[in-house]
């Protein structure tokens, strides 16, 4: 009986094609709105996932300046007190659980070789930072501990610097201009490509934290220490350690805040994630809003069917059809219709993911459940819009509906 | 050779519209048909043939007195169980055919199998049979823009008997067809009549047709004017 149904109502979506694909667009539309909205907007939250763990996965970034909060990073009461090597001292001496760790200072400055130039970040820090990083060098040899102390210098080149000055060629041995000083390439750097902020993070110059502080930024700050914690040990428990020791190095009494900040770098993905994720989700939700409006369609011209078969109605109750066989008729027509234009719309829906996945180099990421959701999305839509129209021609007075013209 | 009574009407009435639009369709109604009884019903326009027939092939309810049906007091049943009974033991033939459109010849009988629940491959044969007793073999797949009059009004007496029901009513079938088609309709259902043993209930204006019944009730303002055995056909 159902398969008869089913039968009988693609017959008749068929013997109207142009008005059924129209009474579909509603649908469609919809569905491939909401499709192709969710399925970029998950892929977008892969790629930021990605991108944030190219920054280092498992790391505390400490900083100085009281942490961002309510009232801003740093307030006007505070000067800010910068990191110092005993803060580093401290931190290498007395923690545990992590696997390195290593101070970073950098800035902006101009890089030149021959009659070439390239602004770029260049970062004083120590043999450690590779590791702290997950960084690799793809030849050379990173700095040595000598040459860390006693401010040797010798860099670490990205690929883009590279590129900027040596083409596909060795870089090696070569000497750049760095500021006013110069230093000797002794290794390139792996290339890592853009963060999802748009940063070139090949663009960089390593160099001894010591040369840095002493030839281009002319002080012995430190500003970041970069902790990069082992696999025992979540980030959640070494950053209370972290905060712990650094308030006793530097002598912070209890009744006062912290004039540092740590950032965990695993927590900010997950923010990024689950904002780009709420992101998704209220766009998709705006999209569900024209699957409404294609119910609302799916009712309309079921109600013109029902008038335009009502003598068919008829004929069916005069030959002693039930109430609920008309009934079922209508909804199996008008859920076969919208599950058809559901169908559709998934199907356009994920080409347009696909295209916005090649387009925007995020990757393309359908879910097999939003796939499901609207297929019973789409179904459910049929079957509520097309109730009343089904009710109405059930109830028809089967003497009215055969002598309706 | 009638049988035991089928259909009996006691004082039935059927009222339209209140007040000084009221109508009274029918005003007092008593007859009897007996099973494998060939009834013709005529009278003039607006008399309550039409509204009669509906009441006697469960379409419709009187507004007063009893109906029954087979001893089933069938004007006080709820519109499901109406069906159910049409489905069961009625047929109908109207002037218009009232086939599916774009539906074939075998899919419009195979119709009233559906709703009684009859699997797919028995529905197909029984069609069939129905088709080739009203001569239609060949036609099955014709859909009824493809077929004459004569042969849709085969197709929907085709319909009508595929369930052997026991009450065929026909509300002018032959009203829309030409003189030579009309006779060919009148000796289907007298055959049907005579060998299936089916009760036949049928209106009609044209005294020729209703020559072919045994028997024939003249309605006239609601009231049965007169009920006479037909005079044989010249
Ligand atoms: N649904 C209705 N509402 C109001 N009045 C109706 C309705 N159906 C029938 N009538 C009235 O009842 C009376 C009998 O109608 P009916 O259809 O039974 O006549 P009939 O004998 O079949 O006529 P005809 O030969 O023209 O078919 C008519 O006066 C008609 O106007
Ligand atoms: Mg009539």
């Amino acid at each position: 009986m159902i398969w008869e149904t089913v039968r009988l109502s693609l017959i008749s979506i068929r013997r109207n094609v142009l008005r059924s694909f129209l009474t579909l667009l509603g649908i469609v539309i919809g569905v491939a709105a909401v499709i192709a909205m969710l399925t970029i907007g998950s892929g977008t939250t892969e790629k930021v996932k990605a991108d944030i763990s190219k920054l280092g996965s498992n790391l505390l970034v400490v900083r100085s300046g009281r942490p961002a909060g309510p009232g801003g990073p740093g307030g006007l009461d505070q000067v800010v007190r910068p990191l110092a090597e005993k803060d580093l001292a401290a931190l290498v001496a007395h923690l545990s659980g992590a696997r390195a760790i290593s101070p970073a200072s950098q800035k902006q400055v101009r890089v030149i070789f021959g009659t070439e130039s390239l602004t770029s970040g260049i970062t004083g820090t120590d043999s450690a930072y590779l590791d702290a990083r997950d960084w690799k060098l793809v030849s050379g040899r990173p700095f040595s501990d000598s040459e860390t102390r006693s401010g040797t210098g010798v860099c670490l080149v990205g690929e883009t610097v590279r590129q900027q000055f040596f083409g596909a060629g060795d870089p090696e041995g070569e000497i750049i201009r760095v500021n006013r000083t110069s230093c000797k390439i002794i290794g390139l750097l792996e290339p890592k490509g853009y963060t999802g902020f748009g940063q070139d993070q090949d663009n960089v110059v390593l160099m001894p934290l010591a040369a840095y502080q002493r030839r281009i930024a002319g002080n012995r700050d430190i500003d970041n220490i970069y902790i990069a914690a082992d696999e025992r040990t979540p980030t959640t428990e070494l950053q209370p350690r972290v905060e712990d020791i650094l308030r006793d190095t530097r002598r912070i009494t209890p009744d006062r805040d912290d004039d540092f900040s740590i950032r965990d770098m695993t927590q900010i993905a997950d923010a990024m994630a689950s904002a780009t994720t709420t992101m998704t989700g209220m766009l998709g939700a705006v999209a569900g809003v024209s699957l409404l409006v294609g119910g609302i369609g799916i009712m309309n011209i079921m109600l013109v069917s029902v008038t335009e078969r009502t003598r068919e109605i008829g004929i069916r109750l005069a030959i002693g059809a039930h109430e609920k066989h008309i009934l079922i008729q209508f909804l199996v027509e008008a859920t076969v219709l919208s599950l058809l234009g559901g169908i559709i719309g998934i199907l356009i829906g994920l080409a347009l993911a696909g295209i916005a996945s090649v387009a925007l180099t995020i990757p393309f990421a359908p879910s097999p459940a939003v796939i499901l959701l609207a297929v019973g999305f789409s179904a459910l839509i049929g079957m509520v819009f097309g109730f009343f129209p089904a009710l109405r021609g059930a109830r028809l007075d089967p003497i009215d509906a055969l002598r309706h013209e | 050779m009638p049988g035991p009574v089928l259909i009996s009407f006691d004082k039935v009435w059927k009222t339209y519209g209140q007040g000084e639009a009221r109508v009274h369709a029918l005003a007092g109604v008593d007859l009897a048909i007996r099973k494998g009884e060939f009834v013709a019903i005529m009278g003039p326009s607006g008399s309550g043939k039409s509204t009669a027939m509906n009441i006697i092939g469960c379409l419709d309810t009187p507004t007063a007195g009893t109906y029954s049906f087979e001893g089933i007091d069938a004007g006080r049943l709820d519109r499901n169980r109406r069906a159910l009974l049409r489905n069961l033991y009625v047929g109908f033939v109207f002037q218009g055919y009232n086939l599916l459109p774009r539906t074939t010849a075998a899919e419009n009988v195979e119709l009233p199998l559906i709703y009684r629940g009859v699997a797919r491959s028995e529905r197909h044969k029984l069609a069939m049979q129905a088709l080739a007793e009203v001569g239609l073999v060949g036609r099955e797949h014709h859909t009824p823009a493809e077929l004459s009059g004569g042969q849709q009004q085969r197709v929907a007496i085709a319909r009508a008997i595929v369930t052997r029901p026991t009450l065929l009513v026909a509300d002018e079938p032959t009203g829309n067809l030409d003189t030579a088609r009309t006779h060919e309709i009148m000796e289907l259902l007298t055959r049907l009549n005579g060998e299936l043993g089916l009760t036949i209930a049928m209106v009609t204006h044209e005294a020729d047709v209703a020559a072919y019944a045994e028997r024939t009730i003249r309605f006239l303002d609601g009231h049965v004017a007169s009920d006479t055995a037909s005079l044989e056909v010249a």
